[in-house]
């Protein structure tokens, strides 16, 4: 059939069943993505003769003769259509997966559609920004960052004492550190030009298709794959004959004995419903998907537990009972029992003897998927070894949506036993990550199937795999006790965790750890005790996921600090104030922590009183009328490490292009290898650079994310690419300075090296110049190149303050959400309207998790939350205006002072909500979701 | 998604193309529905669209005898007639009730750009609890009209249409043809009431009250329940007869989208403001324009 796309005639013979998105990334269109293929997400959207569609669930032999339009089809980098430039200056996106789709739906909106934008845009889900940006990109606004376009009131002018003031969009040198440079694939992004994982074409390209465990934890006896190996175009048939017998973890860090060795590609035991049975390898996807339903399995059922608390029991089934817990760093396999933290601090039995007040109480966390909109993939094939390479096989390359090249790298290595230079890792632009691509999911079967074949294979996660396969945030039981003092002063604080990490230990020491760690050392009390438990059990494994246990744990503590400030009767915000560490107490656990963790900056007194006084000036928002409205308010506080733990390493270089580059004419090369995934990362290392270079941004190319780029980077997790892979940019490139002004005293010998200083277009002493062309033509090959690393052996701490005023309807058990503030510690912020991007995401997240997210088990081990459209993320009409403030403050171990903030925004949201809701309706919730059958039950507890 | 199983796509021309649906073979309308999930049993589809049926039909008194569409007067909806045609649906002379047919459109949790594609008739077969055209068309009493496999036609009550939790009366080879909203229907004043777990999330209960011209007035509950519900009074009830009724409902159900115990506690309530609405309406001359309850 004959259709047009972007006014371009396509022939195209689409097979009966398939839909359009399919055939347009066929034809190479790969700016429509696919984020949920099942009608929900918006990310596929086109126009079909004009009329918006999602591509996904659209059947393409309808297009026959129709005009079909995509992102690139409205307009491209240079050539940009209003709403496309108007995403790129109001930062309306993050990672950008979902903003092709999101620029087709709003190009077709009318000024007057937008009273009525949240219900049009309620197809298009973003897991990155928060919306508020994207609201801004379609209306052609800006919103103030005090979030107030209320002019009713004099209250609602009266601006913040201190924030972040209006965005800065240009300096005397646009683009250097304090500025809000744009991302510098924004124009890339918003015309859908900018590649993700699977957004191009590997000739000769197989697909692997994965067969799910339908037993929750069972042996397998058999595997009759006859059928399927002689379904015409399977070339392989993996299963646990196939697996390399190396136990590893999915879950990746610097130190791999992190994590519990408790994996195989490919098991002969399941242990959860959605594990991986076997994979096939075939021509099509529709080839490898019809072989698996021809594999026979036939499976010895085996006791099964899904209870953590079940789990611990004596006689309890075990589920990694095979295991040697010293092989697999396992605390007792033999009790399910994969870490644990039993530790005292002080005497906590004296503490709570001599306190005035004891609250006590339990809370319990809900499993959250991290949905972000392009779904874990992979590609592999092998590459011959070239005359220069010192390797004399082929080289295994794998092209993956990855937050962690270099560990994947390492642990595939390791796996497959291959030499280092054997294997090339690196990622294109990642669709989002959030913690969930801190994991080998999809690379070991890639490398196993390609090895196998010797062919290119892909293997690319559904939306349904994502929810059943993929690792979601530990639900945790959090229970505390806290004595104070008859003044409110801190005298115990008692903590127990009990995390169910699932079928695999991916990540469950550390994020146990993690989450029992600032949560307590931001209180400076003199009796503290921590037991913290993380079992296995047959459910969904959990992972790492934004905040890294920390948002669960906070969860529980602030929500009991909130009930002892109401039992000692003082303000919330005093309580902290009376309690929280100084810039000159220790920082302590079950024991003092550090040397390597300080206070590189203490802004946490700054960020009480900005969200106390944004909270105590309002914004306008009227409460909604009838006596059944309940209003509330309430706050938490958070605090977080700027970087993980006993090291994060990263390298980076920077190079003085021998030509001027591309039709930008960069001048200098940046090498890293952090990814990036929607974190602002390469936004903020332009800067740097440029800052460093004294140049501009544009001037800067940025390879990042490629074992073959860098020497090494530990990975962006931990939130650790501003303030690691930035700080190893930013020596890289005042290296590069020094080299440079060096390299013009050579040609001008009578002028000492420390006069000259650096323009954009070359170096100046004087009246003495000298260009950046003929220094680099001078150096020739030898080209000129700085260099930089960092190791993250000291570290510092940020701080975030999260304060709401909520209305709670006591007839249906809605929390609607009047006001949001959010004040926090990033140091010196790199770029305000990003950092202020990162917080409103995290915000948005944890709302999603605060009142609307829940990954269902039917308490048998399967996920019954598997499509997006019961598994509710927070849409535009969802969220509130956060307001955002900044600390004034400069850290001295970050780069110009910065701290990280990407993780932490999250952390004091969902107790702050609680709060307010406690406050409003005089009960406490203590379960995660607070959705409306939860708070309406609250409320009508004799009802239900 | 791609429906790989899928080898065929029949054209339906005529009725008697119909014939290719079997167990493995099912029509397809908008396919919003059919694929936005896998149908690895699937391996042919029969395209509807390509009947040509007419979308929306008015039938007056005026019209004389009615052949297919319907007995009596009013608006007859082709099962393939998009959620988008019927949402831009301009009112005709007296008819009260124009409001609902938008309001139960934004009922839908697809997007806008679902509704150009997704059908009213494809609405009714997916029979989910929270499909609001089977909400909107059990309140208005429509009667839907099924070509059944071995020829014969058969009208039924659409509120009878859906029997369960995806369940409907259709049995395999049968077809959704046609919705008839009786004209008495249109004229009747409605008031609307959604809720869902989120401001415009999938609907945890969508009831309607309709109150006819002769003072009659019915219910409808669906969403939370997992078939349409009517209560049905000559007159409009007092609120503790209402109450009581709505509570007296047997198969509210659980799911991702609401606990059965609150969609029975929130169907109480928005009962009431519904009852309360019409109260004043009777009085007053004032249908409310958004009945979306955030």
């Amino acid at each position: 059939m004959r259709l047009q796309i972007n006014g371009e005639p396509v022939d195209a013979s689409p097979a009966p069943g398939q839909c359009l998105r399919s055939l347009i990334r066929d034809q190479e269109h790969f700016e429509v993505k696919k984020g949920c293929d099942t009608g929900d997400c918006g990310a596929c959207s086109v126009l079909v003769d004009g009329t918006p569609v999602h591509s996904c669930i659209y059947p393409a032999f309808r297009a026959e003769g129709k005009q079909v339009t995509t992102v690139a089809g409205l307009g491209l980098p240079g050539d940009l259509a209003k709403i496309q430039q108007r995403f790129v200056d109001a930062a309306g996106f993050q990672c950008g997966f979902c903003t092709a789709g999101m620029i087709v739906t709003a190009s077709t909106l009318t000024e007057s559609e937008l009273d009525d934008l949240p219900r049009l845009l309620k197809g298009n889900l973003c897991r990155c920004t928060g919306y508020r940006a994207i609201e801004d990109a379609i209306r052609g606004t800006h919103t103030p960052v005090n979030g107030s376009d209320v002019t009713a009131g004099a209250d609602a002018t009266a601006g913040p004492e201190r924030g972040l003031g209006p965005v800065i969009k240009t300096g005397p040198r646009p683009g250097t550190v304090g500025t809000s440079l744009a991302a510098p694939a924004s124009e890339r992004v918003v015309s859908g030009q900018e590649p993700y994982t699977l957004d191009v074409t590997v000739p000769g390209l197989l697909h692997l298709s994965v067969l799910q465990s339908t037993q929750a934890h069972a042996r397998i006896l058999s595997i009759r794959t006859d059928a399927a190996a002689a379904l015409p175009g399977v070339h392989a048939v993996l299963t646990h004959a196939d697996s390399p017998a190396t136990l590893f973890s999915t879950a990746r860090h610097e130190d791999r004995l992190d994590d519990p060795d408790d994996t195989l590609v490919l098991d002969s035991v399941v242990r959860f419903r959605g594990q991986r049975v076997a994979a096939v390898v075939a021509d099509t996807l529709a080839i490898a998907e019809a072989a698996c339903r021809l594999l026979e399995i036939d499976y010895e059922p085996l006791p099964a537990v899904f209870d953590p608390h079940a789990a611990l029991r004596p006689g309890a089934p075990l589920v990694h009972g095979d295991k040697d817990a010293a092989e697999s760093r396992l605390a007792d396999p033999a009790r399910n029992l994969v870490a644990e933290l039993h530790g005292e601090y002080g005497d906590i039995a004296a503490g709570l003897a001599e306190a005035t007040h004891i609250v006590s109480g339990s809370w319990q966390t809900q499993r959250v998927a991290h949905t972000h909109l392009e779904t874990h993939a992979t590609i592999g094939w092998l590459e011959p070894a070239t005359a220069d390479a010192s390797t004399d096989g082929d080289r295994l390359i794998l092209r993956t949506s990855s937050q962690v090249p270099f560990l994947v790298h390492r642990e595939i290595c390791r796996l497959f036993d291959l030499a280092p230079e054997r294997l090339r890792v690196f990622t294109a632009r990642v669709g989002g990550g959030f913690g969930g691509k801190q994991e080998i999911l999809t690379e070991d079967v890639v490398a196993l199937a390609v090895l196998k074949t010797g062919r290119p294979v892909q293997y690319e996660f559904s939306r349904s795999d994502e929810f059943t396969l993929s690792p979601a945030r530990h639900p945790m039981q959090i229970q505390v006790t806290l004595g104070a003092d008859d003044t409110g002063r801190l005298t115990a604080l008692k903590l127990g965790v009990l995390a169910d990490t699932g079928a695999y230990g991916n990540h469950a020491p550390g994020v146990m750890f993690h989450g029992s760690s600032e949560s307590v050392s931001l209180y400076r009390v003199p009796n503290k005790r921590v037991d913290a438990q993380s079992v296995y059990t047959n459910n969904l494994p959990s992972g790492a996921f934004r905040g890294y246990g920390l948002g669960q744990v906070i969860f529980g503590i602030e929500s009991a600090l909130d009930e002892l400030a109401r039992t000692v009767g003082i303000n919330p915000f005093d309580l902290r104030r009376l309690n929280s560490v100084g810039p000159n107490d220790p920082l302590v656990v079950t024991h003092v922590e550090g040397p390597d963790l300080i206070f590189g900056s203490y802004g946490l007194d700054q960020c009480l009183d900005l969200a106390q006084a944004a909270l105590a000036r309002g914004n306008g928002t009227p409460t909604p009328p009838g006596e059944h409205w309940k209003v509330g308010e309430g706050m938490a506080t958070a605090m977080i490490a700027t970087t993980p733990p006993r090291g994060h390493y990263a390298q980076a270089s920077v190079t003085l292009n021998t030509a001027a580059l591309g039709p930008l004419g960069e001048r200098y090369t940046v090498r890293v290898g952090t990814a990036e995934f929607g974190n602002g990362t390469t936004t903020v290392h332009a800067q740097l650079a440029a800052t460093a270079l004294n140049t501009t941004p544009d001037r800067i190319r940025i390879l990042q994310s490629d074992t073959d780029a860098i020497g090494y980077d530990t990975g962006a997790f931990g939130s650790a690419g501003v303030v690691i892979a930035g700080k190893a940019v930013l020596a890289a490139a005042n290296d590069l300075a020094d080299i440079l002004r060096q390299a013009a005293a050579r040609e001008h010998g009578e002028i000492p090296t420390a006069s000259w200083t650096l323009e954009p277009d070359g170096l100046r002493s004087g009246e003495t110049f000298i260009t950046l062309a003929d220094l680099a033509e001078r150096a020739g090959a030898a080209a000129l190149r700085g260099v930089g690393a960092e190791d993250g052996a000291r570290r510092s701490v940020a701080f975030n303050v999260h304060a709401f005023r909520v209305a709670v309807d006591t007839q249906t058990g809605e929390v609607r959400i009047l006001q949001s503030v959010q004040a926090a510690d990033a140091g010196v912020v790199m770029n305000p309207e990003q950092c202020r991007g990162q917080i409103e995401g995290g915000v948005a997240q944890a709302i999603g998790t605060a009142l609307y997210e829940e990954v269902v088990l039917d308490g048998a081990g399967t996920v019954t939350t598997s499509v997006l459209r019961n598994y509710h993320i927070p849409q535009l009409a969802d969220l509130p205006v956060t307001e955002v403030y900044f600390a004034e403050t400069h850290d001295v171990l970050g780069p110009f002072g910065a701290k990280s903030m990407s993780e932490s925004p999250y952390n004091p949201v969902a107790p702050a909500l609680a709060n307010a809701v406690r406050d409003a309706i005089g009960i406490r919730p203590t379960e995660l979701p607070m959705s409306r059958d939860r708070i309406w039950r609250l409320l009508h507890p004799a009802r239900s | 998604m791609d429906l790989n199983t899928v080898l065929t796509i029949t054209s339906a021309r005529h009725r008697d193309d119909l014939a290719h649906l079997g167990t493995q073979v099912a029509p397809l309308a908008g396919g919003s529905d059919l694929f936005a999930d896998p149908q690895t049993h699937l391996t042919g589809l029969v395209d509807l669209q390509t009947l040509g049926w007419p979308a929306l039909t008015l039938m007056t008194d005026a019209d004389g005898p009615v052949t297919e569409s319907g007995t009596t007067p009013g608006l007859t909806i082709a099962a393939t007639c998009t959620i988008a045609e019927l949402s831009r649906l301009e009112c005709a002379p007296g008819w009260t009730a124009h409001p609902l047919l938008h309001q139960c459109c934004t009922a839908l949790y697809g997007s806008f750009k679902i509704w150009n594609v997704a059908t009213v008739g494809g609405n009714l077969c997916a029979s989910l609890p929270a499909g609001p055209m089977t909400s909107l068309a059990a309140a208005l009493d429509a009667e839907v009209l099924i070509w059944r496999r071995d020829g014969s036609d058969e009208r039924m009550p659409a509120a009878a249409f859906v029997t369960g939790d995806t369940t409907n009366v259709l049995g395999t080879g049968d077809v959704l043809r046609s919705i008839h909203v009786p004209a008495s229907s249109l004229a009747a004043r409605t008031a609307y009431r959604k809720i869902a777990l989120s401001p415009l999330g999938r609907s945890g209960v969508v009831l309607i009250g309709r109150l006819d011209l002769d003072s009659s007035f019915v219910l409808t509950v669906t969403a939370g329940t997992v078939r349409p519900v009517q209560l049905r009074y000559d007159s409009l009830p007092g609120a503790a007869a209402l109450a009581r009724d709505i509570v007296a409902i047997d198969c509210w159900f659980t799911d991702a989208h609401g606990a059965a115990d609150w969609r029975r506690a929130v169907s109480g309530v928005l009962g009431e403001e519904i009852r309360a609405e019409l109260a004043t309406a009777e009085l007053e001359d004032a249908p409310l324009e958004d009945g979306v309850r955030p």
